[in-house]
C-alpha cells in the first residue's frame, strides 16, 4: 500500500503543474528529446556549411580528416560561386522577383481584405471563402497551364513570368492573413472617423492601416520567403541562365557533370539560405503569428 | 461634414452615391486581387482540365482528343506506381510529421529556459528554401560520401555503405525522411500555439481529479487541440501530396521510377517530355484527391465552431 501510495504521489503533483517534476525526470522525457530535435533539425545546416568551407582534399577523405571537422577552412568555394559563376546575378533575380511579387501581393491583398472585412459588399462572406479555397490550390497543378499561358503572352524567360504568377499563392495567404487583422480592429474607430466625415480611402490609409502595421510585415515577411523559396514556376518558366533564381540556378547550373561540387553546391545552398533566415531571425515573432495565423483564423 | 448629416438630403452626385455604395466600392477594391486570380489561377485550372482533353504538345495548341490521355494512363503501369507512392509518401510522411510534431509541440510547451530561442531554431529546417535543403540532403545521401553511412559505420552498426538513393525501398525511406525533416517545424509550431490557448486551469482541475498523465494527455490535450490538428494536418497533407521539388532536386523520380510522384511525372512527361496533354491529365488526375483534403479541413472548421458553442 505504501509503496503504491509513493508511485502515484509524484504523478498528481506533475500533469498540470510541470515545474513540480523531479530533475531527473524532466531530463529524459522533456531535455533529452529535444536535444535530439535540436540537432536532427539543424544538423544539415551544419553540415551544408563545414562543407562549403572544407577543401576538396579534406572532403573526401574521411581516413585521415574527421568528416565532422574542418582543419584548414578555405574560402574557395565561395570566391569559386561568387566570382566565376552566374550566382551574384541570380542572387540580384531572386531579389527583385520576390520584392516585387511581395509588393504586388500586398497592395491588392489590402484592398481585397478591407473590402472583405470591413465593406461587407453583397457576397463578400462567398468572396472569403473563395480566396481561401484559391490558397488552397497547389503550383503543381497549375504550373503546365500557366506555361502555356506565359508562353502565349510573350512572358516567357522574362522575370515577369514570375512576378505575375506568384501572386497566385500569395495573394489568398495575404488576403486571409490581414483579414485577421482587421477583424481585430474595432468598428467603432471607423465609425467615428465615418462621422467626422472621413472617406473610406482615408479610413483605410490613415485608421485601418497604421493600426495593422504588424500585420502587413507579418504578410510582407511570409510572402517574401514564399517566393524566395519557390521552385516549380521558376523551373518551368524560365529558360537563360542569366534570368534564372537561386533555387533554380544552383540546381540546374551548378550541378553539371558527373564529378559534383559539393563545397560549390553547399556554399550556393548556404548563401542563398541567408538572406531568409536573417529575414526570419530579426522578425520571428512576426514570422510565427504569421504562420500560425494562417491555420488558426 | 454635410454628406454625414442625417437631416439633409439632397440628391449627391453619382461620383458620390458611388463611394458611399458597399458594392461599389467593394467591387473597386476587389478589383486587382480578383483579376490577378481570375487570370493567373482559374483560367489557368480551367485550361489544365481542357489541356487534359487534348494532345497538346510543346510549341503546336492540339486538338480535342477526349479521353484519350486518361485512357492512356489508366492502362501506364508508370502512372500507377506513381499513384502508389503519392500515396505511400503523403501517409506515411504525414503520420510521421504528426506524431514527431506534436511530441516537440508538448516538449515546447512546457517551461523551458530559452524557450523562445527554442522556438526560433526549430522552425529553421521550414524557413530556409526546399531545394537548398534539399541539396544538403542529397550531399547528406551520397552513396560514396554520405556522412550518415561513415557515422553508423564507426559506430560498428552497419559493415558496408547504405545506398541511400540508388535502391528503390532507401530511395523511398531516404526522401520520406528528409520530407518528414522539413515537415515536423510547421507541425510542431502551429500546434504549440494551439496549446498555448489551453487553460492551465483545465489541467489543475483535472490533476485535482486524480488524472494521470495519459489520462491529462487523452482527456483534456487532444480534444481542445483536435480542430487545429485537423486543419494542420489538412495543410501538411495537401502540400505533401502536391510535393515536387524535394523529388526533383534527390532522385527526379527514380530509382526506375520508384520515387515517381504524381506531381515529378506530370513535369516529367509534360515539360521535359514536350506532352503537355498527357502532363494536365495527370495534373487533373490529383484534383479528386486534393478535394478529399478540404472537404476534411471543411468539415474540421465546422467541428470547431460547434465546440466553441456556436451554431452549425
Amino acid at each position: 500500500m505504501a509503496v503504491i501510495k509513493r508511485e502515484k504521489r509524484p504523478e498528481l503533483d506533475e500533469g498540470g503543474m510541470g515545474y513540480l517534476q523531479s530533475l531527473p525526470r524532466r531530463v529524459v522525457t522533456v531535455y533529452l528529446p529535444l536535444l535530439v530535435f535540436v540537432i536532427v533539425l539543424l544538423f544539415p545546416f551544419y553540415w551544408m556549411t563545414i562543407t562549403a568551407v572544407k577543401p576538396n582534399l579534406e572532403m573526401t577523405d574521411y581516413v585521415n580528416f574527421n568528416p565532422f571537422w574542418v582543419v584548414h577552412p578555405t574560402l574557395q568555394h565561395i570566391r569559386y560561386l561568387l566570382f566565376e559563376t552566374s550566382y551574384p546575378g541570380w542572387l540580384l533575380n531572386t531579389i527583385i522577383i520576390s520584392t516585387a511579387a511581395t509588393f504586388l501581393s500586398l497592395l491588392a491583398s489590402v484592398f481585397a481584405a478591407y473590402a472583405i472585412e470591413r465593406l461587407r459588399f453583397s457576397g463578400a462572406r462567398q468572396v472569403g471563402l473563395a480566396i481561401f479555397l484559391a490558397y488552397l490550390v497547389p503550383p503543381s497543378i497549375l504550373f503546365i497551364p500557366l506555361s502555356v499561358m506565359v508562353f502565349n503572352l510573350g512572358l516567357y524567360d522574362t522575370p515577369f513570368a514570375l512576378i505575375l504568377t506568384y501572386p497566385t499563392f500569395l495573394i489568398p495567404f495575404c488576403t486571409w492573413l490581414l483579414m485577421g487583422y482587421f477583424r481585430s480592429i474595432p468598428f467603432e474607430l471607423e465609425e467615428c472617423a465615418l462621422i467626422d466625415g472621413a472617406s473610406r480611402w482615408q479610413i483605410l490609409t490613415k485608421i485601418v492601416l497604421p493600426l495593422s502595421v504588424p500585420g502587413l510585415i507579418s504578410a510582407g515577411i511570409f510572402a517574401f520567403t514564399l517566393s524566395w523559396n519557390e521552385f516549380i514556376y521558376a523551373l518551368t518558366f524560365i529558360q537563360s541562365s542569366e534570368t534564372k533564381t537561386v533555387p533554380v540556378g544552383v540546381l540546374t547550373e551548378l550541378v553539371r557533370s558527373d564529378v559534383y561540387e559539393w563545397g560549390a553546391l553547399m556554399a550556393g545552398a548556404l548563401i542563398g539560405s541567408l538572406p531568409v533566415v536573417v529575414l526570419y531571425s530579426f522578425f520571428v515573432e512576426h514570422y510565427v503569428s504569421s504562420m500560425t495565423g494562417a491555420v488558426k483564423e | 461634414m454635410a454628406v454625414s448629416s442625417i437631416a439633409v438630403q439632397p440628391r449627391p452626385s453619382i461620383l458620390s452615391r458611388l463611394a458611399e455604395s458597399r458594392n461599389a466600392l467593394g467591387f473597386g477594391f476587389m478589383l486587382p486581387a480578383a483579376a490577378l486570380l481570375l487570370v493567373f489561377l482559374t483560367y489557368p485550372l480551367g485550361l489544365g482540365v481542357w489541356l487534359g482533353f487534348t494532345d497538346a504538345r510543346i510549341g503546336r495548341p492540339g486538338i480535342f482528343i477526349g479521353i484519350e490521355n486518361y485512357e492512356y494512363l489508366w492502362s501506364d503501369a508508370v502512372f500507377w506506381l506513381s499513384v502508389f507512392n503519392t500515396l505511400l509518401y503523403t501517409i506515411s510522411a504525414s503520420i510521421l510529421k504528426f506524431v514527431l510534431g506534436l511530441w516537440l509541440a508538448l516538449i515546447l510547451n512546457q517551461n523551458l529556459p530559452f524557450k523562445s530561442f527554442f522556438r526560433a531554431i526549430v522552425l529553421l529546417p521550414w524557413v530556409v528554401p526546399t531545394v537548398l535543403s534539399a541539396i544538403a540532403f542529397w550531399w547528406i545521401y551520397d552513396s560514396q560520401f554520405s556522412i550518415l553511412s561513415w557515422a553508423l559505420q564507426q559506430m560498428g552498426l552497419i559493415d558496408h555503405r547504405i545506398n541511400f538513393l540508388g535502391d528503390p525501398e532507401n530511395a523511398r525511406a531516404s526522401v520520406i525522411a528528409a520530407n518528414v525533416w522539413r515537415g515536423i517545424p510547421f507541425v510542431a509550431i502551429t500546434l504549440l500555439a494551439g496549446l498555448q490557448t489551453i487553460p492551465q486551469s483545465l489541467y489543475e482541475a483535472a490533476t485535482l481529479d486524480g488524472a494521470s498523465r495519459w489520462q491529462l494527455f487523452r482527456f483534456v490535450t487532444l480534444p481542445l487541440l483536435t480542430p487545429i490538428i485537423a486543419i494542420t494536418m489538412t495543410f501538411s497533407v495537401l502540400f505533401t501530396f502536391t510535393d515536387f521539388q524535394l523529388i526533383y532536386v534527390l532522385t527526379r523520380g527514380g530509382p526506375v521510377n520508384a520515387t515517381h510522384l504524381m506531381a515529378t511525372l506530370s513535369f516529367q512527361r509534360g515539360i521535359s517530355g514536350g506532352q503537355l496533354g498527357e502532363g494536365a491529365a495527370i495534373a487533373v488526375a490529383m484534383i479528386p484527391f486534393l478535394l478529399a483534403a478540404i472537404l476534411f479541413s471543411y468539415f474540421g472548421l465546422q467541428r470547431r465552431k460547434w465546440q466553441q458553442g456556436g451554431g452549425d
